[in-house]
């Protein structure tokens, strides 16, 4: 299916889901996100492969992005989902995706959000016991030593 | 007598005038000894790794300089070559293994991430910015980026030569 | 012995570590594992020994500046780590390259898919016992290669060929008679392989139906490249979604039946066979022009976003940039194929021995450069 035949599906079932503008990307409320998730891995659309998932800090939000494809169907879509600072914590998809459970250890590591359901959310690339966040933009260090910039 | 000038050793022995004798002073057979079979260890960690296990294959053939023994258990080794970035999760590791080898042993650190830690000085908050930050004391710094196999032999021919001049052989 | 004595026996499960250090784990891999003798019960990897903090170093560094890192990624196929990276630059300027470029790219990339298989090939056969020969081999393979990429670039392991606009120098005279002189030669020595170690009797007791991966639960953990096609599925980028000049070239994808340890390595020799194919070809058809457009060293791309996979000898590679309109990109996410397939591994280990953890570890290829970052 082409991009925008997707995003057409998506909307019509999930009208809270909207349109990213200029690109075909999805943006879902948080709170729908694992009903949809569960509708994109069924067919007709059947997203078998959770690609990627990464997070963007905006200071002002959180934007977490969601890659999927089908191996089968041979398509793609991106969605996202914007969070407060205040309130970093978001279903995980690690029953549905079992890509998803390395993927999202590692964003919880680097950016602090809390995936609810997870089956064992700990710290994956940093030492265990590490203090911090390093991926936000507000992160100091002071082993961190800054190229300065041209 | 044209064979003997070649050998690196030549300086610590003496030939006997006469006779298929040669003396020698127990420290420099030794020192030659040490310097001869140095086994290292396989401690690669990123991109140098496969600098130095090209050095082991058969175009560079470490194995001639008695150091083709590459042995994993660090009771067993003399010389440990960090090749590769050192990060904080596996600096703890490497200082035990240091403490693990048996004396007399020696540290080579090759590549520029082991060092200074080379291009990942900046901007990172994992890497330990080079081995004697680690407070290891490191006899032979290599550098490059990779530095090429033949800069590794070199590196080691500088070991070698720094085991034949040392003061205290029994060390 | 009163075999009714043995039920007094106690035994229990023991926690032992193969650890960071370790001649077969690829690089700095902690591996718990809990044992019953023999036996593995349950297998816990850690990673994060090699954590360099890419991602962090790319947010201040031009996208220019950021091209050496990439050859650190994945550091035995640094040209194909290169090309992902600088495609999906390319792709957020809407930059079109020359037909030129595009071929060498081609060729440099597929030489070394060459080169990376044979380390597969040759460190798998090296935990599998074989201890000394087949490595050798593959190493003196590839230090052929490598005189050639030395020839090109100047490097003999990080590359930094492939830049944004096409390619650093333009190939110098005479290296397509050294790369037809090394297909000719390499030919017969796949064939060597074949015969040394595929259909060899220990082999097959070591690595057939050891680590079956089913192909939902493969596509399922997200695993790709050879290992996604050792279980059955059809995919690979350069024929599905093809990039680069790829739908010109004729060549076979190469699809195992049952998903163990002996398909995964009889894919990679079949690769290494398909490569030469794709090689000897793009030289023939190679056209004149110039190797690179003329851009500039500082890049200000449109506050937007892109992201691009390429097929990697390890599987696909992606790279998901995102940029605010200034010379640093705002966001840089890597995408590794041996994350993926690395997350596969403590459900097929349940039940098997130790030595055949090494075999299945082996046979996924797994690099920790990539897998840290």
């Amino acid at each position: 299916m082409r991009p925008d035949e997707i995003s057409g599906v998506i909307k019509t079932k999930f009208p809270q889901a909207k349109e990213e503008a200029g690109t075909n990307n999805i943006i879902v409320p948080k709170e729908s996100l694992l009903e949809l998730a569960q509708y994109l891995k069924n067919p007709p659309l059947a997203f078998d492969n959770l690609h990627c998932i990464t997070a963007v800090d905006r200071k002002e939000k959180m934007e977490l992005v969601y890659i999927l494809y089908s191996i089968c169907e041979r398509h793609g879509v991106t969605l996202k989902v914007y969070l407060t600072p205040e309130d970093l914590n978001v279903a995980s998809l690690s029953a549905l995706w079992k890509s998803a459970n390395w993927l999202e250890r590692e964003v919880y590591d680097l950016f602090g959000i809390i995936f609810s359901g997870h089956p064992d959310l700990r710290r994956i690339l940093n030492p265990y016991d590490w203090k911090g966040y390093p991926l936000r933009k507000d992160y100091s260090n002071p082993e961190l030593i800054p190229k300065p910039r041209l | 007598m044209a064979v003997i000038e070649k050998i690196p050793a030549a300086k610590l022995i003496r030939k006997v005038p006469g006779g298929g004798l040669f003396l020698t002073t127990s420290e420099s057979l030794l020192k030659w000894g040490k310097a001869s079979s140095l086994w290292p260890m396989t401690f690669g960690l990123a991109c140098c790794a496969f600098e130095m296990i090209a050095a082991g294959a058969s175009r560079f053939d470490i194995d001639r300089f008695g150091a083709g023994v590459f042995r994993a258990s660090p009771r067993q080794c003399d010389v440990m070559v960090v090749a590769g970035t050192i990060c904080i999760k596996m600096g703890d590791c490497i200082r035990r293994l240091y403490a693990q080898m048996p004396e007399p042993k020696y540290v080579i650190a090759m590549g520029n991430c082991a060092v200074s830690g080379g291009i990942f000085y900046y901007d990172t908050y994992s890497v330990i910015k080079g081995t004697e930050a680690l407070g290891i004391a490191v006899d032979v710094f290599i550098p490059g980026c990779p530095p090429r196999p033949e800069n590794l032999l070199f590196g080691l021919m500088k070991l070698q030569e720094k085991i034949r001049n040392e003061k205290d052989a029994a060390r | 012995m009163d075999t009714t004595r043995t039920k007094d026996i106690y035994t229990e499960e023991f926690l032992i570590n193969m650890g960071p250090q370790h001649p077969s784990t690829h690089g700095v891999l902690s591996l718990e594992l809990k044992l019953d003798g023999e036996i593995i019960r349950e297998c816990t990897p850690h990673i994060g020994y090699l954590h360099r903090s890419m991602e962090k170093i790319a947010e201040n560094r031009t996208y220019t500046q950021f091209i050496p890192f990439t050859d650190r990624l994945d550091y035995v196929a640094s040209m194909n780590n290169n090309l992902g990276y600088v495609m999906a630059v390319e792709k957020l300027l809407n930059l079109e390259v020359s037909e030129r470029a595009k071929y060498i790219r081609v060729i440099v990339a597929e030489l070394n898919r060459i080169a990376s298989h044979l380390i597969a090939v040759g460190t798998f056969a090296q935990d599998l016992g074989a201890f000394a020969t087949p490595l050798f081999y593959c190493f003196r393979e590839r230090e052929k290669i490598i005189d050639i990429f030395d020839r090109i670039c100047g490097n003999r392991l990080t590359y930094n060929y492939i830049r944004i606009g096409g390619v650093q120098f333009d190939l110098p005279k005479g290296i397509d008679e050294k790369i037809k002189e090394f297909i000719k030669y390499m030919r017969p020595k796949v064939d060597d392989y074949d015969n040394l170690l595929t259909y060899n009797a220990i082999f097959l007791a070591r690595s057939k139906n050891i680590g079956v991966l089913p192909k939902d639960l493969a596509i399922n953990y997200s695993v790709t490249g050879p290992s996604l096609r050792a279980s059955g599925v059809k995919w690979d980028l350069r024929k599905d979604e093809p990039y680069l000049v790829y739908n010109k070239f004729e060549f076979d994808i190469p699809i195992g039946e049952n998903g163990d340890s002996w398909d995964r390595y009889k894919i990679r020799i079949e690769e290494i066979r398909q490569s030469l194919r794709i090689v000897e070809q793009a030289i023939d058809a190679l056209p004149g022009g110039e190797p690179a457009v003329k851009v500039g060293r500082i890049h200000k791309p449109a506050p937007s976003e892109a992201y691009f996979r390429t097929e990697n000898p390890r599987g696909e590679l992606g790279f998901y940039i995102v940029s605010d309109g200034s010379m640093y990109p705002y966001r840089l996410k890597i995408r590794a194929p041996s994350f993926s397939n690395l997350a596969v591994l403590p459900e097929l280990v349940k039940g098997v021995k130790i030595a055949d953890i090494v075999c299945v570890l082996g046979s996924f290829d797994v690099l920790m450069g990539e897998i840290d970052r």
